[in-house]
Order: structure tokens, then sequence, then C-alpha cells
């Protein structure tokens, strides 16, 4: 009986890590895409806000500073996702796709200019890392029974980002539905025009929300890189802003049903982890590289829409053009 | 005050002019950034000049690349003219060259060159196409995202090639994930030895005749889609989905085929790595083409002829960037990719951005000569 | 009274009478090298209802674009309350106490109408203040000008008419003086209509200021107290409306004396053409859309189908031409029958000898993308004749268009050109061309002359006659109630999805139309109608 606990306690730890960075981009995408802007770049920020946050982090030897740093940079990528989209009303795929591709090759370029370690960042010391905090009186209830479980061996201990993440869902969620600005939000994702006759500005609107999705995901490559681990890899996102986009889809648009898909997609994540090396009885040993393969052909499992159809914000990827 | 009447642009700027301004905005920025990691960017310009175009080696790895591009920025515009964006030509010319690498490991003394090389492209295409397949129907027929579903067909097919080539294809008594090499009879001759039939001697680089199917395509393509109905019908579905279900157009099917030849062409990758240069199965083959072929497509405004010129851009960039990696040992293949990246933005997304000042020059350069009074609109 | 003036842009209003609600002076506007607006001069007493009438392109909706703030004028002023104004957006028109209803609803559908009148109004950067002044301040507005909305009600649950009201309410509750509404009634029945004017008249008795843009010339004399008339950017006339008619102020829409019949012989019906039984369509949410739906059209004769947009019409042309699967029923053309187990498509129904003018050129009948000649073949691109070996021969398909060009006065006749760039009217005309040169049994037509001059107007019409009495059968679906009396030989009545009355068209009037249109006929007012 102890030992089911610890096995979902140690499965139900694995979840929170992995969905952290899906929930934070999820949220993100969920702020550009209300507004009516398509963003594909949730890969790219995440991966640029890493390396930023690692490189900070470990230059001046703050996590903090590493932090504020990513959500400085990821923000000027949307910033510039916005001046193309918004302001030259470009092509929204196509400049996400770009940003991507720029972050994807920048981030190495930038690594080993400056650190000449073949584009890893090097890695920094406990200062410049998020490590796991403990809630108060988590030590004192550790042998209590279930309660005690579930209290120090899983609400506790995680690191501060992945509380921000789960805090980000309701902060989220009132944002959008209890505030002045969340109800223009989503006024100008379904109709620009009703917002431009209220004589409200469309433009400063996206660019707005555009911000807030730069901002979470450089909390969420911050995250990937000084709390996760220690320092920057080349490529380390591995698709993750893309998995995140889906479960926002999959999510329809929504905070809590988002997080939920991101908390599946964690959970998948452990449960494969654990089936390493392990003998399937018929199939016989489970090849590494199809565990590998497993979030992404999940992803294309939810998109496909077998479970459910997606209805997107009405005006989400058509730049606003005023009509005459 | 009266505003001077703004005249439309002539088309010589569209095509011509505005393309132009966008690269070099990108190479700007790249210089930027070259100069920031504290090379000189001139420099660099100069060894990567010399390093594609110098010297006859140089000359024909650059054309080995464009030959690459060109596949897989046909690719890519088949794929935007249906109005999708295909950016799953890693993935699709991975898997087009599994295909191939399977037919010769099966074929390769079974016939002679001459059919095995048109069976070759069948089954690269084939094989691409059939990796363009799953995400083109469920565009198509679930309205999934087909850039994000492509992108996933990108790293299952990356695991998938892994798996492949450990565990079954691999030679064996060897540790690198290689196949064995094929009969050479099922080689496809370089350049350097079709040069060398004419009694000329050049550098041997990976360039094959696979380069000749490649300007074939870029013809094939241009009739498809200007010169034929389903070409039609493609640009209908792109242009305006609802019109052309009007006018009789079936979209999903305009969609499939329309993937399924972008695919295809991704996949002819395969068949030049494979059949024309490694002369095995290996992994890792198609080493960026897929998105190099994006900018290529967006460069070359999604027509062949810009297509095979962007292509030679950055083919020049690539074996450019190889020999700059040397000089510069700061400089790697990731600028590359940087660049990539900058092109995307500036013919991509910010292609209008410099419409509004060029507009402003040109009108005013323009309104000094007597302007025909134009009939009230 | 206010005192009269006859002559365009003169305005003698003494030093005496209070100064007008909204004055405009020498409004100037060009867009590069089309003036939209010149010169324009207008004065609005303040609680009046006054009228702008004028033909599309006209200027009236770049006028009131920049009274609400959208445009900048080149020149001239604006005046509110003799004050002079700057107005460089819509925060400066409300706050001028403009509201402005415009002609497509600025409404999110998934907001309800306490939402869709909050948004932008909100009293607080938290929404439960203003949701509570909002519910308080719509309670006052309903009290005040019987305006009834049910606050929580989804707007995409309500009907037309009702989200016109929240148009409304939303400019009240903003606090505006002076309403503009931009051609309010193309979506209403003459019954809404009617019920919309006595909301006016409560607002103008309330000393509200209204404009009403509009070219339906009976509103305008039922309604206004003034009226300016626009032409070609500049403003023609001002009349008194009790001191003109609606001849007049046709004659200076247009400049000239307008036609108002079309010559036609009497129809010659012949052979049933079109046989369209029980047909039902439904929407996405199970509503059927055309419900039980009969008739039929023979060669030879125009049936027109008349109701106000939004009851069926549109879905019952798709399902004709084939491009929405049907529900129940049949249609049978020429001895082909489509049911919902044996569906169909536009290519199809186009085989069959089966022309389709759709209802919206830009987004159907044409792509704006392609060049001229290639819209021209449109739904004909796979045939025969067009194709040499395995291509498309662009000198056939060229020479083609340029014949189809000249024969429908086309303008340019110049088949390189995009299809964009040209005018409305010549759109119309050569997507009619394309689809009546190929002398179908059956040609389908819905709205053929909306956003076309009255030039235009005159040629559609009479090339719909001509392929009458050549033996076609056409299928009219129109809003413009005149166009169906004046071209159908036969009148159907559509509301929500049926078809509810039937009349002969020699024997059709406006109000007995009207009625059968929100399906208000009783047998008091139906002893005119021959079925």
């Amino acid at each position: 009986m102890e030992d089911a606990f610890v096995f979902i306690t140690l499965t139900a730890n694995a979840t929170v890590r992995v969905a952290t960075p899906l929930i934070l981009c999820a949220m993100a995408g969920l702020f550009s895409e209300r507004s009516g802007i398509i963003d594909i770049s949730l890969e790219g920020k995440m991966l640029g806000g890493a390396f930023i946050a690692a490189s900070v982090a470990y230059t001046q030897d703050s996590a903090w500073l590493g932090l504020f740093a990513a959500m400085a940079f990821s923000t000027g990528l949307a910033l510039l996702h916005g001046f193309a989209c918004i302001t030259h009303k470009g092509n929204q795929v196509v400049s996400g796709v770009a940003i991507n591709m720029l972050m994807s090759g920048l981030t190495v370029v930038l690594g080993i200019a400056w650190f000449k370690r073949g584009g890893q960042t090097p890695g920094v010391t406990p200062e410049g890392r998020f490590l796991p905090v403990q809630l108060p009186f988590a030590e004192a209830l550790e042998n209590v029974p279930v309660i005690g479980t579930l209290y120090s061996g899983f609400l506790s201990g995680h690191n501060i980002l992945v509380y921000l993440a789960f805090l980000a869902v309701p902060a989220t969620w009132w944002i959008v539905y209890r505030t002045r600005f969340g109800l223009r939000l989503r006024a100008v994702g379904e109709n620009p025009n009703a917002v431009d006759t209220a004589g409200i500005s469309v433009s400063w609107l996206r660019f707005r929300a555009v911000m807030m999705c730069g901002m979470l995901t450089g909390i969420a490559g911050t995250y990937l890189s000084i709390a996760q681990n220690a320092s920057f890899v080349r490529e380390m996102s591995a698709g993750q802003g893309y998995i995140a986009l889906a479960a926002m889809i999959f999510g329809k648009w929504r905070p809590l049903p988002a997080m939920l898909a991101c908390l599946m997609f964690g959970l998948l994540d452990a449960i494969a982890i654990r089936l390493q090396g392990v003998v399937l009885p018929g199939i016989g040993e489970v090849p590494v590289q199809l565990i590998q393969a497993l979030p992404y052909v999940l992803t294309v499992v939810l998109l496909a829409g077998f479970i459910g159809k997606a209805v997107a914000p009405k005006a989400v990827g058509i730049p606003y053009v005023k009509e005459r | 005050m009266s505003a001077s009447p703004v005249k439309p642009l002539p088309r010589w700027i569209d095509v011509g002019l505005i393309p132009v301004l966008n690269i070099l905005m990108a190479l700007f920025v790249s210089g930027l950034i070259i100069f920031a990691i504290g090379e000189d960017p001139w420099e660099a310009v100069k060894i990567m000049a010399y390093g594609a175009l110098g010297f006859d080696e140089g000359i024909g790895y650059t054309l080995y690349y464009t030959t690459n591009f060109i596949f897989t920025g046909l690719a890519v515009a088949v794929a935007f003219h249906t109005g999708l964006f295909n950016i799953g030509g890693e993935g699709q010319a991975y898997i087009g060259g599994l295909g191939v690498g399977l037919f010769l490991l099966a074929f390769d003394t079974a016939m002679p060159i001459w059919l095995l090389l048109p069976l070759g492209i069948v089954v690269a295409g084939l094989f691409g196409a059939a990796w363009a397949a799953v995400p083109a129907y469920l565009q198509a027929y679930r309205g999934s995202h087909i850039v994000i579903t492509t992108i996933m067909f990108n790293f299952i097919a990356a695991a998938l090639m892994v798996y492949l080539m450990v565990n079954i294809l691999i030679k064996p008594g060897q540790m690198s994930p290689q196949s064995v090499t094929f009969d050479k009879q099922s080689h496809l001759p370089f350049m350097s030895d079709v040069f060398g039939w004419f009694g000329m001697e050049i550098a041997r680089t990976p360039l094959n005749i696979t380069v000749f199917w490649a300007i074939i395509c870029c013809f094939g393509l241009w009739a498809f889609i200007w010169r034929t109905k389903w070409g039609y019908e493609t640009r209908a579905v792109g242009y305006n989905e609802r019109a052309a279900v009007y006018g009789g157009v079936d979209p999903k099917r305009t969609i499939m085929i329309a993937m399924f030849i972008s695919g295809g062409l991704a996949g002819f990758v395969g068949l030049n790595e494979i059949m024309g240069v490694h002369h095995k199965l290996l992994l890792n083959f198609t080493a960026g083409y897929g998105f190099t072929g994006i900018a290529v497509s967006l460069m070359g405004r999604n027509h062949p002829v810009g297509i095979v010129l962007a292509s030679l851009l950055f083919g020049i960039l690539y074996q450019g960037g190889a020999e700059l990696a040397f000089e510069m040992p700061s400089i790697t293949r990731e600028m590359v990719v940087t660049i990539q990246g900058l092109v995307i933005l500036f013919s991509g997304a910010l292609a209008y951005m410099s419409v509004p000042w060029v507009s402003k020059i040109y009108n005013y350069l323009a309104a000094d000569k007597p302007v025909a009074v134009e009939g009230e609109a | 009274m206010t005192s009269s003036t006859t002559t365009a842009g003169v305005q003698s209003g003494g030093s005496n009478s209070p100064p007008a609600a909204i004055e405009l002076k020498g409004i100037s506007k060009a867009f590069g090298l089309v003036q939209a607006n010149k010169d324009v001069s207008i004065k609005v007493e303040a609680g009046s209802i006054h009228g702008i009438v004028g033909e599309n392109g006209a200027g009236k909706s770049t006028l009131m674009s920049i009274l609400y703030g959208f445009y900048e004028a080149d020149e001239g002023t604006i005046h509110i309350d003799g004050n002079k104004v700057e107005i460089k957006n819509s925060n400066d028109a409300i706050a001028a106490g403009i509201g402005m209803v415009h002609q497509h609803f600025m409404l999110v559908d998934t907001f309800t109408v306490l939402e869709n009148v909050m948004m932008g109004a909100e009293s607080g950067a938290l929404l439960r203040d203003s949701v509570v002044a909002a519910r308080r301040e719509l309670e006052r507005l309903e009290k005040e000008y019987a305006l009834h909305v049910d606050p929580d009600a989804l707007a995409s649950d309500l009907p037309v008419g009702q989200l016109q009201r929240v148009e409304i309410l939303k400019a009240l509750y903003r606090g505006a003086r002076i309403l503009i509404l931009d051609e309010p009634t193309g979506v209403l029945t003459p019954q809404e209509t009617d019920q919309l004017f006595r909301i006016l008249g409560a607002l103008k008795d309330q000393g509200v200021t209204i404009i009403l843009i509009t070219h339906k010339l009976r509103e305008i004399m039922d309604v206004t107290d003034n009226v300016e008339v626009m032409r070609h950017g500049k403003m023609v006339a001002h009349r008194v409306t009790a001191e003109t008619s609606k001849e007049e102020l046709a004659e200076l829409m247009v400049g000239r004396k307008m036609r108002t019949d079309l010559q036609k012989q009497d129809a010659k019906p012949g052979d049933v053409a079109l046989v369209v039984e029980n047909l039902t369509v439904r929407d996405g949410y199970g509503i059927a859309k055309v419900d039980n739906v009969s008739f039929e059209v023979k060669a030879g004769e125009i049936v027109g189908v008349a109701g106000v947009s939004g009851n069926g019409q549109s879905e019952l042309l798709e399902a004709l031409s084939g491009i929405t699967p049907i529900d129940d029923g049949r249609i049978i053309y020429d001895g082909t029958d489509i049911t919902p187990s044996r569906p169909t498509d536009p290519a199809a129904v186009r085989h069959m000898s089966v022309g389709h003018v759709p209802e919206d050129r830009q987004r159907l009948g044409m792509i704006t993308n392609f060049e001229a000649w290639e819209s021209s073949i449109l739904g004909h691109q796979r045939s025969p004749e067009f194709q040499k070996g395995l291509f498309l021969d662009p000198h056939t398909v060229k020479t083609h268009c340029k014949s189809l060009m000249e024969q429908f006065d086309v303008r340019p006749p110049t088949p390189d050109i995009k299809s964009a760039n040209f005018s409305g009217g010549n759109q119309q005309k050569l997507i009619l061309a394309r689809e009546i040169e190929r002398n179908p049994k059956v040609l389908l037509v819905g709205q053929p002359t909306r956003g076309v001059d009255i030039g235009a107007i005159e040629f559609i019409h009479r090339q719909l006659v001509e392929l009458r009495d050549k033996g076609g059968a056409v299928l009219l679906i129109s809003v413009e109630l005149d166009e169906v009396m004046t071209l159908a030989d036969r009148i159907l009545v559509m509301f929500e999805g049926r078809i509810v009355a039937q009349v002969a068209g020699d024997k059709a009037d406006e109000r007995m139309l009207g009625l059968m249109m929100a399906n208000a006929m009783t047998d008091e007012n139906s002893n005119e109608v021959s079925a």
C-alpha cells in the first residue's frame, strides 16, 4: 500500500515537472490567440528565454536576474512578432516560423561566441538555479500517513517556477474573464471591428496580449535551463512549444482545460519513462525511440480532433484592416 | 494642401526591387550579428564568396546544395499555392531517402542504372508523399493545423530513422548506424564523372546528375501550377476556398494532391543524397535542407525562377559558411540557420514593410515627369 | 420651424435660430485618385431626422466615416452645437456625442447583450462594477425609449431586429445625442422597419438628432424631415422632405430621368426545367433554414423569390447549386434527381446546364486574385474547349474572355487585368457573361445588382429578360422588392425558410409583398392575392 503511494507520488512529481513549461506556454499562447494573433513561436521564445536565463544566471550568479532577463528577452521577441503581424499585417504563421528558426540559430551562435562550449552554457551554481523549496511544515508532516506523503512528497519540494506555473492558470482565468482588459481581449479576437468602433485601439490591445505571451514564455524558458536543469543545451525546447500549442487548442482556448491537457502530456511522459527497458508481453522491449516519439504522436492525435472539435476565436490569424 | 495622386507600383519594383530589399535587410542584420560576436562582416562575406564561387570545388558544392534547396523550395511553394504551410520538408526528405535506400538495398544489382534511376525517382517521390499524407489528410478532413502536424512528423521521422538504422538496417559489425554501401553500378554519376566523359576535369564534389532532375522539376512545377486545370484549382483553393467550391473544385482532394506533390518533391532530396552522394543509408542526411526550403520559397515568392535564384543564394551561404567555419571558428553552421530565420522574417512576414517608403520615393521621382491623366476611377 | 432651403450647400439659418446639432462645412476627402467627398456642407437641426441619399459610391459612407472618426477629412470643418470640433478617432466622436449604428453589426457573437453594450465603456478595470452600472442603465434606456432586449441573451441567439436594437443601445449607453444609422433597414421586414422608425420617433421626441443614410427613397419620404442628395462625392441637393417626392429624389440621385419600367413582353413558359419538392436544408445546429419548400420553374419564365435577407434564400441557392447537401426532399433538373442519398456537387450541377450567379460575387463568384481571363472560366476550368493536351491554353481562354467582355459591356475589356481591379458592376457583368453565355437551361441568380451602378443595373436586367425570352428558366432571388417586381413573372415569398405566398408578377404590390414577407397576411388583407 505504501509502495503504491510512493509510486503515485513519484509519477505525480514527474508529471508536474514535465507539465510546467507546457502550462506556461499554453497560457502564453492563450493570451495571444484570444486576441487574434496566431503564435507558432512559443517554441522559439521559450528557447531564447532559456538561453538568456542560463547565460545571465551564470554570469551574474543569480537565478532571479536570469529570470527577469529571460522575460525581457522573450517579450522583445514577442514585440518583434507583434511588429510583423500587427503593425505590418504580415503572415502570422510565417513570422512565427521565422522567429523559431532565428532562435534556433542565434542561441548557438551567441552561445559559442560567449562561452565557447559548442553551444552549451556553463553550468550555473546553486545561486544561479531555482532549487526546490519546501512549503511550510513540510518536514513536520513528513511522516503523517497519506496527508503527509501528499503534502511533503508531492505538493512541497518543487522549485518556485512550478508553483508559479500553476498559479498562472487561475491568474489567466481571472484576467481573461473578470477584468476590463480581458473583456476587450476576447472581443478583439472575435470581432476587432466592434472594438475599433468602440474607440479602443485594436493594435495596442493586441500588443499587450502579445507581451503577456512573451513574459510567460520567458518564465517557461527559464524553467527549462535553470530550474529543471543547470545550463542551456542547444535545442533544449525539443518541440515543447508546439506541444503546448496543441494542448491549448485541445483545451479550446480556455485556461483550465488547457492545463489539464498539459498535465496529460506530463503524465504520459512520466509513464513512458517507467516503460523504458520494460518488456511488454507480446511486443518485447519497448524501443526507446518510440518513447521519445510518443509526445509528438499524441500531439498529432489530439489535433486530429478525434477527441472533440475545437473552435478558435473567430478573428484569429486575420490581420486587422479597417474596412472602408 | 493637395495630396499628389499615389500610383500603383510598377511590376519591376514589386517583383524585383522589393524582394531584393528584403534580402538586403536580412543580410544587413546578419552582418550586425557577426559584428556583435566580434568578427568582421566584410571579411566574412569575402571568405564566403570565395569559398562558394572562387574555385571549381566550391562551385560544385554550392550547386550540390542548390539542388537540394530547389527540391525543398518547390515543395514549400506548391503547398503555399494551395494555402498551406508545409514545414515537414525535413521529415519528408528523410523518409524519401529511406525509401530510396530500401529500394537500392533490395535491387541495386537487379537492374541496370537506366532503370534504377527512374524507379528511384518514383520511390523517393512516393515515400516523401506518403510522409506528407497523414498531415495533409488531417488538415483537409479534420482541420488540424498542418504546421504543427508536419513539425511533429519531422520529429517522428527522426525517431523512426534512428530506430531503423540502429536496430535493423545497420551494417553488421560496425558501430556507426549506416547501412551497407550499395553496389557501384547503382551509383548516380557525379558531375565530375560527366565532365570527364567530355574530356574536362573538374574537382570531385557531391554534385551529381540529380541537379538535372531538379531543373526538370522546376519546369514541371511551373507548368503544373500555371498551365494546367489542376494548378488552376490548386491556386483557386489557396486564394478563396469558397469560390473554388462554387467553381466545382473539391478543396479536400486539391489539398491532398498538392501536399502529395509537395512531399514528393521534398523526397527527391533523398534521391540526391542516398543515390547520388552517399550510396548508403545513414542518419541526418537532410541536414536542415527542409527548413531552408521555407526560406527559399518565401524569398523566391513561390515561383520557380525565384526559387532557383534563392536556392543559389543559400547554396552560396551553405558552402561559403562551411569555408567560413574553417577561417573563423566562432562562426558555425548555426549562423546560416540564423540568416535563414532572418530571410524568412524579412521576405515572409515583413515582406511589404518597405513598400510605403519605396512608394513615396518612386512617386516623388516620377512626379517630375508629366503624368498621363488617369480616367475617373 | 426650420427655414427651408432649396439650393445645394447654401444654408440660410439666421443668427436667431439655435445652432445646428451638426454642421459640416466644406468637407473634402480623397483616397488616392478617387475623390470620395468634395466640398460637402450639411446642416442638421437638433431633434430632427435628416436623411442622406445617394447611389453606391456617392460618398455617403465616407462622409459618415469622417463624422465618426474613421477618417480625417483633407479639408473642411465639423461643428457640434455651434462649436468646432476635431474628430480624429472614434473616441473623439463618442465624446462629441455621436453614435453610429453600422450597416454590418459591430457585435461580438459570443458575448451577451450586456457584455456587448459594456465593452469599451466599462466603469473600471474590474468587470464587476461595470456589470452593475450597465444593467441599471439598460433598464433606464428600455423604459425611456421602449427598447426591449434581454441583457443576458447571447448575441448569436438573437434575431437581426434585436441585434440592431443592441447597436442603438450601445450608442445611447455612451451618451449619444446624435445618432447615425447606415442603411439600417437592409435586413428588416417592412414591419420591423416600422418598429425601428417608431423608436427613432421616440428618440427624436427626446431631442436626439438622427441622421439616416439610405438608398431607399420610400423610407426617406416616410420618416425624415430633411434630406440631402449626394452624387459622385458632392452634395447636389437639399430638400425638405415634405416638399419633394421619390421621383424628384431619384432623378437628383442619378442625374437624369430614370426609366422605371423595363419593357418586357409577356412570358411564354414552356416545359418544367427545375422542380423542387419538399426541400429541407438544415444548418450546423440542425435548424431547418429551408423548410419543406416546393415549387417549379418552367423554361421561358422568371420566378422571383422575395424576402428579407436571412430567411433561407442563401441556403436555398447553395442547395440548388450543389454547394450544400440537402437533408430532405428532392431537386430535379431535367430528369436528374438530387436527394439526400444521391447528393451532388457544383461541378455536376453545372454539367446539367445550370448556371449560377452567386449573391456574393467577390467571395463566391470570382477569385479576386486571378486575372480576368482566369475568373472567366471559373467552374469551367476542366472544359475540353480550353485545354490543349494536358495543359490549359491561355490563348484560347483569353480570346474567349475578350469576346465575353465585349458582348456584356465589361469595362475595360482587357482579360489580363486582375479581377479585383474591376468595379463592382463590371465584375458582376463578367460573372453574368460567364454564366449566361453557355445558354443554361436554368439560371440561378442571387442579388444580381447589389452594389452595381444604375447603368449596369439596366443592362443586367435586360440580359436576364433576354435569357428568359430565349427559353431559359430563371430563378431570381433578391432582397430588392423593386427588382423582383420588375423582373419576375411569378413571385414567391420566403419567410423563415418556407414559401409562404405566391403571386403573379403583375398583380403584386409592395404593401402586399411586405406583409407576406413578414408572414403577416391575414384573410382581411389577402383579398388581392391570386395564388
